[in-house]
């Protein structure tokens, strides 16, 4: 459904600005988004000072220095801290992408704005609930399905068909793309969205799977694959620099070449 | 995105347009008195503001459209592709509407 307003007790009210940390001479301002599901209140976004002279230079670092050194509340996902794990996507100055890649310096003028990926259900402060994303990953089937005899080995694979899964493979599930998406924030309980989609042409694209056109078949759906009107924040928003969009484009020609 | 958006904006602009067109249609089969009427409107500023905004529409929306095409044949997908196939689209639009009236004005349609 569309949606261009905030329900109601998702409206976004006041917020605490914390002191600014003694004795720092370089101080950068981070305006973060808190909610707590336990204390019954709307959201607020909270500012924060931050030591860059004590803290490294990308934004996750400046959200750790903020739970080490000013509030330990502060909640947010984070594990590799190279852009390899997916965890700490967030929306950072009004640009979905990895808080550990994205520099605060890079951040101009101003506060480094920082809220959790749109349009999905909040756990706590920056946590989103991606449960439906995960269930549309899994929807897709994204493993290997043959019908041939197991070979003795592994499955054999050329090199040029092995090209064919370079820009897809990389995907790291981190949901930038998705929740970029204006038809994913609005269908997204029947829309399958970039991140997806993406991952359902890496295995409709992969000649060693036989399950091409139940694959296929499975898209062939108003909603599920066509809900794309390449709006392309997908492409514009993946901090892998992926191109979902362009699957999305080669999954709908797939789908029209195998009716010629 | 903003683009996306104009797109559908002037695709719903278009209707209202259609309906305009159909208004002078049935206008002109109905007598002279009848089109005298909305060749007046349309000759008003008004009227020329939106015919204006009409042709502006069409344009935009059909280079937009072609731009889709492009992208649905699996083309223009890199990030300066797109950009430069969005700002085509944009420009264009607007330089081929500012041609029409030019054209139009120079054979005497202001009169």
């Amino acid at each position: 459904m569309v949606e261009f307003a905030l329900p109601k007790n998702s409206k976004i009210t006041g917020g605490k600005t914390w002191p600014k940390p003694a004795g720092a001479t370089e101080l950068r301002e981070f305006k973060v988004y808190r909610w707590n599901p336990d204390d019954g209140k709307n959201p607020s976004v909270d500012t924060y000072y931050v030591d860059t002279n004590d803290c490294g230079p990308m934004v996750l670092d400046g959200l750790i220095w903020i739970k080490n050194h000013i509030d330990p509340s502060l909640t947010f996902r984070r594990s590799c801290r190279e852009g390899v794990c997916g965890s700490c996507a967030m929306n950072i100055d009004g640009q979905n992408t990895l808080a550990c890649t994205k520099s605060m310096h890079d951040v101009k003028d101003g506060a480094v704005k920082i809220n959790p990926l749109p349009h999905q259900p909040v756990v706590k402060d920056l946590v989103p609930d991606l449960t439906n994303f995960y269930a549309q990953y899994a929807s897709v089937e994204p493993w290997l399905k043959t019908t041939s005899p197991t070979p003795q080995k592994e499955w054999r694979q050329s090199h040029e068909d092995r090209e064919k899964l370079d820009g897809l493979y990389e995907c790291i599930l981190c949901a930038c793309c998705s929740t970029s998406c204006p038809s994913y924030w609005w269908n997204s309980d029947r829309y399958l969205g970039p991140a997806a989609l993406l991952q359902a042409n890496r295995w409709v694209s992969d000649s060693r799977d036989e399950a091409t056109g139940e694959r296929l078949d499975n898209l062939e759906d108003p909603f599920r694959l066509y809900r794309c009107h390449t709006i392309m924040n997908c492409a514009k928003a993946c901090p892998k620099g992926l191109n979902p969009a362009e699957a999305i484009a080669e999954l709908k020609l797939k789908l029209v070449e195998r009716q010629i | 995105m903003a683009l996306s958006i104009l797109h559908r904006a002037t695709g719903l602009a278009l209707y209202v347009g259609t309906l305009l067109l159909v208004w002078w249609l049935v206008a002109a089969a109905s007598g002279p008195a009848a089109y005298a009427h909305v060749q007046a409107f349309s000759g008003s500023i008004i009227g020329r503001l939106i015919v204006f905004g009409y042709t502006w529409a069409l344009m935009h929306h059909m280079l937009s459209g072609i731009r889709h095409f492009v992208w649905d044949l699996g083309y223009g997908f890199k990030a300066n592709e797109r950009e430069a196939l969005t700002w085509g689209a944009l420009i264009g639009g607007i330089a081929l509407t500012l041609l029409i009236w030019i054209i139009a004005y120079a054979n005497g349609g202001g009169r």
